[in-house]
């Protein structure tokens, strides 16, 4: 780790102001940074700790949603009654994630903005485009069972290691930002994240400068809710696959229907056409199995992570049955 | 023995201590002033040589005492490869050793620094110039370069007997399947660590090690130092498993570097140098062939087996060694060949040899229960020799046929479908798996030493190590029960140099070897009482070694083991629900301690199963997923509470005069093995290449889907 001064400001001007100066990075609950610094994956000069500024609030919109503040913990969020009764897949997303330890820790914001846990990433000593960019992909013709099966490019096959962000991306969610000089915006969590591209240490919309606020839900969609995890151990693993799924029912037929899918991407993965597809016909396995194929439509394996395209395809399809067995029930 | 202490449940003398934090392990040691710290410097090539090291920018870092690399390291004994023979653990370790990178990830430069925190980042600052050579990495393509070893870690190389190749020939069912298993890395929860302080010329080196007599040789000899120069001390071990038995750079860089900056220095391994540094379980490829007539008895038993070992250190898995004893065949063949790879330095791992072997040759027999149409049970108990199958020696002891039988019944193995598939819950396959077990015994001398003073009480000295097993509770049972003394009136003392010499930990033959020569010094002292020596400054010290027992004998632990598990039909996740060992090792020490350990053998084995794999970049050579975000082994969530080991009553008085065997190792072997086997029958995929992860069962299934749909 190198040596780094620290600042705890307690409101949002002078967190902006802080932020302004060269190599400082804003610090959220420190389970991936703190990490990442001790084997030097990054090296800020100066940290700007955001855990006292009042951001740590859920509190409800006009228009029916919640609006989740950037420091508002996972466990916290994971146990909000309002999160557990209309928007479920959050809630279990958020549970599925990490440790107990470690949700009690991770916030918000920091979530969405945490790495990739590609081994290669990880270890300095090794070519990685997105740690040392133009140095090369060790992924590409590596150990890559855990990397990306959709969107990635020859320049970087990492995925985004979230599950809260693909129940977020599922239930259209917003990611709200505030620069440091004007008002703020308001991105799409599914633009939110970018794709590797040939710039795969671009890994979000956000400006320099600007800070996360918070992560604004739409009122709760109409139907059922899921969230299945696919993980080699039970507790404390990554996702090999994830999926999001809702499924809105008028009588046998499908009225709506979302997909979004982690562990296959560089950034949580709505499954749009699939979606479309869905939409019109009768909740039967057949539609469900075909949705899960559409869903990995383009989908590339590089070796060792061929699997995940079948699974995946597998997981969204079982995704789908529990979300109708959720809109049976009445949930959500 | 009903009234003895021995054998008690009693809860770990040090228990407290532990909890309360007051136990010190190395890495907490209070020096007698504030020491330095050094961190060391790994190399990022497999093989080659170093043409240059920068620490230009290194020693400008803030903080910084010291630099060491081959540039400047003082003269040290020379390195003995293990294959020149002499004891492996207590040779000289010399650090730094000239030019030549030997594995991807050796230590190549060690920075000090008045803070550990300005030691790394200084280490990071060090920059090394290599000339690189093309190393060999991938064991499958290394098997062309295979020898046989002239012997392996215990036992000759290979065995044979009849002619397997004509039995299989003739024979009603047979096997033939190769079976393969990843490395593995012990990575216990404290990190390998050394704080070394010279008093003058004497130099005092607290350790993490397994064997505190082979740390203080291993020590002495590299620094070329007399004996009683050195005191090793180890009092407190967070885990060991095998990688505490050598030392590593850690001690003799903190004792060179102390030396030179007269002042203590503390090295501590990071998580990630765990993986290179110190040694690991090597991977292996396994062929097996079983031939069996009609009646299930085995006409043919063949265990092949090639594994990892280090180019530069030579260490042979006795993969296929207890092979020999488990059953009756007329016709074995046994054979190990070791291919050299430019890869870190493999060693002992929590049952080395029979971990690794049985997962192979109690998946193979599985799969000939299965050809045979028998219980699998039942084809171990058609095949149970009535003497050792190879040396032809009776068995001291041998249990198995009670632990099978006593098993299923406690388990319900009459649950079990004998087609696969079969047993559903919801979206999940349940299926139930069994695998037998069986470990040698060893002993080895062991010296200890005991006082007693005026007001009864009792201290032991011992240079014994507990890592965690619970040595300090089963030696105070033994001399509280030989003296007729309350427990708490004993104080056990181990882990230092300075005490009377033992074998340490390891090879499960700390408990027998340790407790025989207690248990004689405590009858000596107890003499002198009877005598009439009256207590108080009453002193007895000795030793106890084996006899020819271990010979005329052929001494083993058994088990069997029984898994349930379910299989995720949709996406071939694997989760345990319940486990069952049943154990045969002679006389239990303690209930509670020994059960502990079996639990821990018996989840390392669904570890090994389903979890551990430390993987190879063949490219490089390095360890790709080095920590324990990358590296699994299971957490709390994949333990379900229905997991059990039953001790059976025993007592083998070949093994030593207390009756008690091995038990540390004893839970890890065949376990894995149960749980493939219950996989299998879960789900109907066979998969012989471990760790069984979802995407190996998930290939399995889509084939059983289109198969059912043709």
């Amino acid at each position: 780790m190198r040596a780094f001064t620290y600042e705890r400001p307690v409101d949002m001007a002078a967190a902006l102001q802080a932020i302004a100066r060269p190599g400082a990075k804003f610090l959220g609950g420190g389970t991936n940074l703190l990490d990442l610094m001790k084997v030097e994956v990054e090296t800020p000069s100066h940290l700007v700790d955001i855990s006292r500024l009042p951001l740590a609030q859920v509190e409800e919109t006009e228009d029916g949603g919640l609006r989740i503040g950037a420091t508002v913990t996972n466990s916290d969020l994971a146990a909000d009654r309002r999160v557990r009764e209309r928007y479920p897949m959050l809630s279990r997303a958020l549970l599925n994630g990490a440790s107990g330890q470690l949700r009690n820790q991770a916030t918000t914001a920091g979530n969405l903005l945490q790495r990739t846990r590609c081994y290669y990433f990880y270890d300095t000593a090794k070519p990685c485009n997105k740690r040392s960019p133009g140095s090369g992909c060790s992924a590409l013709h590596g150990y890559n069972r855990i990397h990306a099966v959709l969107g990635a490019s020859d320049a970087c096959i990492a995925v985004h290691p979230s599950d809260m962000a693909v129940a977020m991306a599922a239930l259209d969610a917003e990611v709200e930002a505030q620069p440091a000089n004007g008002n703020g915006r308001r991105i799409k969590l599914v633009d939110f994240h970018r794709l590797p591209g040939t710039t795969p240490q671009v890994e979000t919309a956000l400006r320099e400068g600007e800070l996360i606020t918070a992560v604004l839900l739409p009122r709760p969609p109409f139907g059922g809710q899921a969230y299945r995890k696919v993980r080699d151990r039970a507790s404390y693993d990554f996702a090999l696959v994830s999926v999001a799924a809702l499924v809105g029912l008028d009588g046998d037929r499908i009225r709506s229907a979302r997909i979004a899918l982690g562990g296959v991407a560089h950034k949580p993965w709505r499954a749009h056409e699939a979606e479309q597809q869905l939409v019109g016909k009768s909740a039967t396995d057949d539609s469900f199995a075909a949705a899960g194929a559409a869903a990995m439509t383009g989908a590339r394996g590089y070796g060792l992570n061929d699997f995940k395209i079948s699974l995946a395809s597998r997981t969204v399809a079982a995704a789908l049955t529990e979300a109708v067995q959720q809109a049976h029930l009445g949930k959500g | 023995m009903p009234d003895s202490i021995i054998g008690q449940p009693l809860d770990r003398i040090d228990g407290k201590a532990k909890v309360t934090g007051r136990a010190r392990y190395a890495a907490d040691v209070p020096a007698s002033m504030p020491p330095a710290h050094g961190v060391l410097v790994t190399s990022t090539i497999g093989r080659g040589e170093i043409t240059r090291i920068e620490a230009d920018d290194a020693e400008r870092s803030p903080g910084i005492l010291l630099i060491m690399s081959h540039e400047n390291v003082p003269a040290q004994a020379p390195f003995k490869p293990s294959g020149l023979g002499g004891s492996r653990h207590a040779r000289a370790k010399p650090q730094f050793n000239g030019t030549r990178v030997h594995y991807y990830g050796e230590p190549v430069a060690l920075v000090v620094a008045e803070t550990f925190e300005q030691a790394t980042a200084a280490a990071r600052l060090v920059r090394v110039s290599y000339r690189t050579e093309s190393g060999s990495y991938d064991l499958a393509e290394g098997r062309r370069l295979a020898y046989p070893p002239e012997h392996i870690v215990v036992g000759k190389t290979d065995s044979r007997i009849g002619d397997v190749d004509r039995a299989l020939a003739s024979s009603a069912a047979k096997v033939d399947a190769t079976y393969t298993t990843p490395y593995q890395s012990h990575n216990p929860m404290e990190l390998v660590a050394s704080l070394a302080e010279w008093s003058g010329d004497k130099l005092t080196v607290h350790c993490a090690t397994q064997l505190v007599n082979s740390a203080h040789r291993s020590i002495a000899s590299t620094l070329r130092l007399p004996l009683e120069k050195v005191e090793v001390v180890s009092e407190y071990i967070g885990g060991g498993f095998g990688g505490k038995l050598p030392i590593y750079g850690d001690a003799i860089l903190a004792a060179i570097a102390a030396k030179q900056l007269n002042r203590p220095v503390k090295i501590v391994l990071t998580r990630q140098q765990m993986f290179s540094v110190t040694t690991h379980r090597a991977a292996t490829i396994q062929r097996i062939r079983l031939a069996a007539g009609e009646d299930g008895k085995l006409s043919a038993v063949a265990h092949e087996a090639w594994t990892q070992s280090a180019r530069m250190d030579e260490f042979a898995e006795g993969v296929a060694a207890s092979t020999r004893a488990m059953y009756a065949a007329p016709n074995r063949l046994t054979t190990h060949r070791v291919v050299p790879l430019d890869l870190p330095v493999s060693d002992s791992m929590r049952a080395p040899g029979d971990a690794v072997g049985q997962l192979a040759l109690e998946q193979a027999m599985d799969e000939l229960a299965e050809k045979l149409d028998l219980d699998p049970i039942e084809l171990r108990l058609r095949n149970e020799p009535d003497r050792d199958p190879e040396t032809h020696v009776p068995f001291s002891t041998r249990a198995l046929v009670p632990c099978l039988t006593q098993g299923a019944e406690q388990f319900g193995w009459n649950r079990r479908s004998k087609i696969p598939g079969r047993l559903k819950d919801s979206h999940w396959l349940v299926g139930l798996g069994m695998a037998a077990a069986i470990r040698p015994n060893y002993r080895q001398p062991a010296h200890a030493r005991v006082r007693m003073d005026a007001n009864k009480h009792v201290t032991v000295e011992m240079d014994m190590t507990d890592i965690g097993t619970g040595s300090y509770t089963i030696l105070a049972q033994v001399a509280a029960d030989t003296l007729q003394v309350p427990v708490e009136a004993v104080s056990v003392n181990l882990g230092h140099s300075t005490y009377p010499e033992t074998p340490g930990s390891g090879g499960s033959f700390g408990a027998a070897s340790c407790t025989s020569a207690l248990y004689d010094v405590c009858v000596a002292l107890k003499k002198k009482i009877d005598a009439g020596e009256s207590p108080g400054n009453l002193q007895a010290e000795g030793q106890s070694e084996p006899g020819s027992e271990y010979e005329n004998f052929s001494q083993y632990s058994y088990g069997a083991h029984f898994a349930e598990v379910a299989v995720d039909s949709v996406t071939g996740e694997i989760r345990l629900r319940r486990m069952l060992g049943i154990f045969d090792a002679g006389r239990i020490l303690n209930a509670k301690t020994a059960r502990s350990q079996l639990i821990g053998g018996m989840l390392w084995g669904v570890s090994s199963a389903l979890h551990e794999n430390a993987v190879v970049d063949v490219r490089s050579g390095a360890f790709v997923n080095h920590d324990l975000a990358g590296y699994h082994v299971p957490v709390h969530a994949d333990v379900p509470t229905a997991v059990d080991a039953v001790m059976l009553a025993g007592f083998d008085d070949k093994s030593s005069p207390l009756g008690s065997k091995g038990v540390g190792e004893l839970g890890i072997c065949g376990a894995g093995a149960a749980i493939a086997n219950a996989v299998y029958n879960a789900c109907g995929v066979r998969v012989r290449d471990y760790p069984i992860t979802p995407d190996k069962i998930l290939g399995g299934l889509m084939q059983q889907n289109v198969a059912q749909q043709r």
